[in-house]
């Protein structure tokens, strides 16, 4: 077989690059120009500091360290966008990673504190809690027919509320916050296996960042090289079909949604058990990540590698509005311009299907050409 | 004046894709009042013509008339303002909404914003009963059958004073009654002084309704023929660029040992009470090809969905080389030796999103040969047991292996089915309506793959709709009507005027086994 030299703007890939790449490049233009109508003097500086991030520091020492902080939370991202994904790839929105992060956040934070359990059951139960959560979902899919994003919305806040509650157990008496796990759950905390020095010795920079990279892999592999993912992709596309070949259409919708689940259950593992954060009981709304992980999933071009960069970008403007001049502006316009970036980033998929229509255009000019001067 | 005689021209269109030229130099001049039948296989370029000439696709060269002016049809709103109309092979109707509901949708009248419903509705019983198109204004599109879907698509472009129309193969979705009606349509669409353009590679009903035919090969345009001078023999030469077997040339059947038996399966209908199929019982043996002849929507598809395993039995017992299969799994039965060509090929038989290699192992992708003891797929092998069968089925797509199913011709779709389910060697072949909507050139290799199966010593269940295929395929007849087998015959001795009184539920004889 002879190859023939592939256009580059042709690759799958590179058309989700470049589609990605305008959207940020669109969404900070949006938020400059909010910034601009809210306090012109300081639109330029705000917009770089955003971006800057951890940058912003001169002293390299701090630079390391606060990337090292934002790794540690780009991992939740990261995972849920993993999540998302791999339900996406079967053709199943899962709406409903946040509620399976909760439960994640809710059995790791209980293990750990109540019992005192080391980190690895802890993890475990995280991840059997966000399957758990996924199951329910993707029974109600597959037996009820119930569409997976309202059971998924729903379940979201009925689980919210119950980790409020259980998680109420082991707060701190005069704050809505559960107990420190450096002091209460030492045991759980992951290991930092020396990624800590590399990061001038920034705790919470432990294992769970390799872990998510190398688990972005494992997706990858999994849906595109392996019969089971063979599998799951058909039932996703067409589940007649699935079934006409004898696959368990039934048992298929429902892994997916399990397997959906526990990696958001080990999000939210691999983010409190670092200690980075406590769980505030009084929380009135299902965590963010999760819906963020729907902008990774799509600025990443649907690929696991490329989530992990969107997933990181994400996290790098969500934490660089902290150091927006509050002098100037508010502190919630770094949530702002964050969120408009990130809204733009659900234009990806519409930017590539505009992009394949301009070549294919430009391609059958280039054949009428060609062909009229044979 | 000369030119005023055509409603339409289309003269030397040209229209390229990257790869491939589906149209070449293309003419075709539709006369006012005439039925002028475009006849060309799968892929000759019969859909982007008419897509042309819909406003779909710009061509890079030629020029359209209309009424011997030059006109540009940039988009289907042009066309329809020029009066073209098209009924689709598949039908863009609303399901949920009512049939007047959708003759009037984007043209609704209205007055200070509201729905002038009863004036619409007079308007399309004047139309209905002027052509003889039997609907019911306020039936859903659910709940009607296909052919007064088409009937209601025809009423849409009645409704909008549409002089060309345009039926993209209008007959692959019709019972042959539903056909005939059909046909009488046009005749007297034609008798008002509508224009139509028949596209079709069905030659019986080309000869039975057209005045002219114009033939499309390979994107390349062979001729125009009146069709009262010529005959299918000539028309088929034309289209196919060669001369084709009507018959199937096959050898006596020696029957061997039962294969099938099938023992008072009955099996629950979807959409009414009853069972769509009731207490029936059957034996296929080795070396032999059953059919099951009926019109449509008597308890075929049912009963295939029961003996496959898509649908449980209500009762019944299926005995598959003597041994009960009644309670074994869809792949239980795959692995044993079942193969089935599916009734609808995009519904059950592809996953179009997936290539056509992942296609073609979708019965057998969990074998060793292409899965390793860890669970991941040999691509190598897929890849060559893809090749091997494109070669050998003659199925054409754009990039070989790795084309996605969906940008497919129906014919090759088809023929990806028949490769994967032919090349399990399986002991029994279900073959339900497997040349539905094909072509000529693709109907007698899928019979000769059909009769060499038999030949080898396969048991072959093949259902169908189209009489032609059952008395040229089949070594015994079974005629279902409303779930239960009404007749046996022998395909030598019976005809199909006989068979179509059984199938109408109008005799019936008392069947052994």
């Amino acid at each position: 077989m002879k190859k023939e030299k592939k256009n580059i703007l042709k690759t799958n890939g590179m058309q989700s690059l470049i589609a990605s790449i305008i959207c940020i490049i669109v969404g900070m233009f949006v938020g400059y120009v909010v910034l601009l109508f809210i306090n012109p003097a300081g639109a330029g500086k705000a917009v770089v500091t955003i971006i800057k991030n951890f940058m912003t520091y001169t002293n390299s020492g701090m630079r390391v360290k606060y990337f090292g902080t934002t790794l540690a939370k780009t991992v939740p991202l990261l995972l849920c966008a993993l999540s998302i994904l791999f339900s996406y790839k079967v053709g199943l929105f899962n709406i409903g990673c946040s509620g399976q992060y909760t439960a994640g956040a809710c059995a790791a934070l209980y293990a750990a504190l109540k019992w005192g359990w080391g980190w690895i059951p802890c993890l475990l139960f995280a991840v059997i809690a966000g399957a758990l959560a996924g199951a329910i979902v993707g029974a109600l899919k597959s037996y009820c027919n119930v569409n997976e994003v309202i059971s998924g919305i729903m379940l979201n806040w009925i689980l919210l509320y119950l980790t409020n509650t259980i998680l109420s157990g082991v707060k701190e008496p005069t704050s809505p916050y559960t107990y420190q796990l450096k002091n209460y759950g030492p045991k759980s905390l992951l290991p930092n296996i020396g990624l800590n020095k590399l990061f001038n010795n920034n705790a919470n920079v432990t294992m769970a960042v390799p872990l998510a990279i190398i688990i972005a892999v494992i997706v990858l592999i999994v849906l595109n090289k392996t019969k089971f993912g063979y599998e799951l992709k058909a039932t996703g596309f067409n589940k007649n079909a699935a079934k006409y070949c004898g696959m368990k259409e039934k048992r298929n919708i429902i892994l997916s949604l399990v397997i959906s689940g526990a990696l958001a259950g080990l999000a939210a593992s691999l983010y409190y058990q670092t200690g980075i954060q406590q769980w505030e009981c009084t929380t009135a709304s299902v965590p963010a990540m999760g819906f963020n992980g729907i902008a990774a999933t799509f600025l990443g071009g649907l690929h696991p590698i490329g989530t992990i960069f969107s997933s990181f970008f994400i996290e790098q403007i969500t934490l660089g509005g902290a150091y927006v001049d509050k002098t100037m502006y508010s502190s919630q316009i770094s949530d702002l311009i964050s969120a408009f970036i990130i809204y733009l980033c659900g234009f990806v998929l519409f930017l590539k299907l505009l992009m394949k229509k301009m070549i294919a255009k430009a391609e059958a000019k280039k054949a009428a050409k060609e062909g009229g001067d044979k | 004046m000369e030119q005023q005689q055509y409603a339409i021209e289309m003269l030397n269109i040209t229209k390229r894709f990257p790869g491939i030229i589906a149209n070449d130099n293309i003419t075709l001049q539709l006369k006012r009042g005439e039925i002028h039948a475009l006849l060309g296989e799968n892929g000759a370029g019969k859909s982007t013509l008419m897509s042309v000439l819909f406003g779909l696709y710009q061509p890079e060269e030629g020029q359209i008339k209309k009424d011997g002016r030059v006109v540009q049809i940039k988009d289907p709103n042009d066309a329809n303002d020029l009066g073209i109309g098209m009924v689709h092979q598949h039908f863009k109707l609303v399901e949920c909404f009512t049939v007047l509901d959708n003759i009037i949708m984007g043209i609704e009248p209205t007055k200070a914003g509201f729905l002038q419903k009863a004036e619409a509705r007079k308007k399309i019983i004047e139309l209905s009963e002027k052509y003889g198109l039997k609907v019911d204004p306020d039936a859903k599109i659910e709940d009607i059958t296909v052919g007064m879907q088409q009937r209601t698509e025809i009423l849409k472009m009645l409704y909008r004073q549409n002089e060309i129309l345009i039926f993209d193969e209008p007959t692959a979705v019709l019972t042959p009654q539903e056909i005939t009606e059909l046909m009488q349509i046009m005749r007297n669409l034609k008798a008002e002084g509508k224009s139509i353009l028949f596209i079709s590679h069905k030659l019986a009903e080309i000869m039975a309704v057209s005045d002219r035919c114009s033939v499309l090969r390979k994107g390349k345009y062979i001729g125009t023929v009146d069709t009262a001078k010529t005959n299918i023999e000539e028309l088929s030469a034309m289209m196919v660029g060669r001369n084709v077997n009507f018959h199937v040339a096959k050898k006596p059947a020696k029957p061997g040992d039962v294969i099938l038996e099938i023992d008072g399966m009955t099996v629950a209908s979807k959409v009414h009470k009853n069972n769509a199929v009731k207490n029936v019982s059957l034996k296929v043996r080795a070396g032999e090809i059953v059919c099951i002849a009926g019109i449509d929507g008597n308890g075929q598809s049912e009963f295939v969905y029961g003996l496959s395993g898509l649908e449980p039995m209500v009762s019944g017992r299926i005995l598959f080389n003597g041994q009960d299969v009644s309670k074994c799994s869809i792949r239980q039965k795959s692995v044993m030796g079942f193969s089935h060509i599916p009734e609808d090929r995009h519904k059950h038989g592809l996953v179009l999103d997936y290539s056509l290699e992942d296609n073609l192992v979708l019965q057998t992708y969990f074998k060793p040969e292409y899965t390793n003891k860890f669970g991941f797929l040999r691509r190598d092998n897929i890849r060559k047991k893809a090749e091997e069968l494109i070669k050998k089925f003659d199925v054409r797509s754009g990039q070989g292996p790795i084309t996605t199913a969906r940008s497919m011709s129906g014919g090759n779709q088809q023929k990806a089915i028949v490769a994967r389910e032919l090349d399990k060697d399986p002991e029994l072949l279900i073959a339900v309506q497997p040349t539905r909507g094909l072509d000529v050139g693709a109907i007698e290799f899928i019979h000769e793959q059909i009769v060499a199966q038999r030949d080898a010593g396969k048991g072959v269940l093949l259902v169908s709709l189209e009489l032609d295929e059952v008395m040229d395929v089949s070594d015994r007849i079974l005629v279902m009507y409303e779930g239960e087998i009404v007749g046996e015959f022998d395909p030598k001795k019976t005809t199909q005027e006989e068979l179509g009184l059984y199938m109408a539920g109008a005799k019936r004889m008392e069947v052994k086994e």
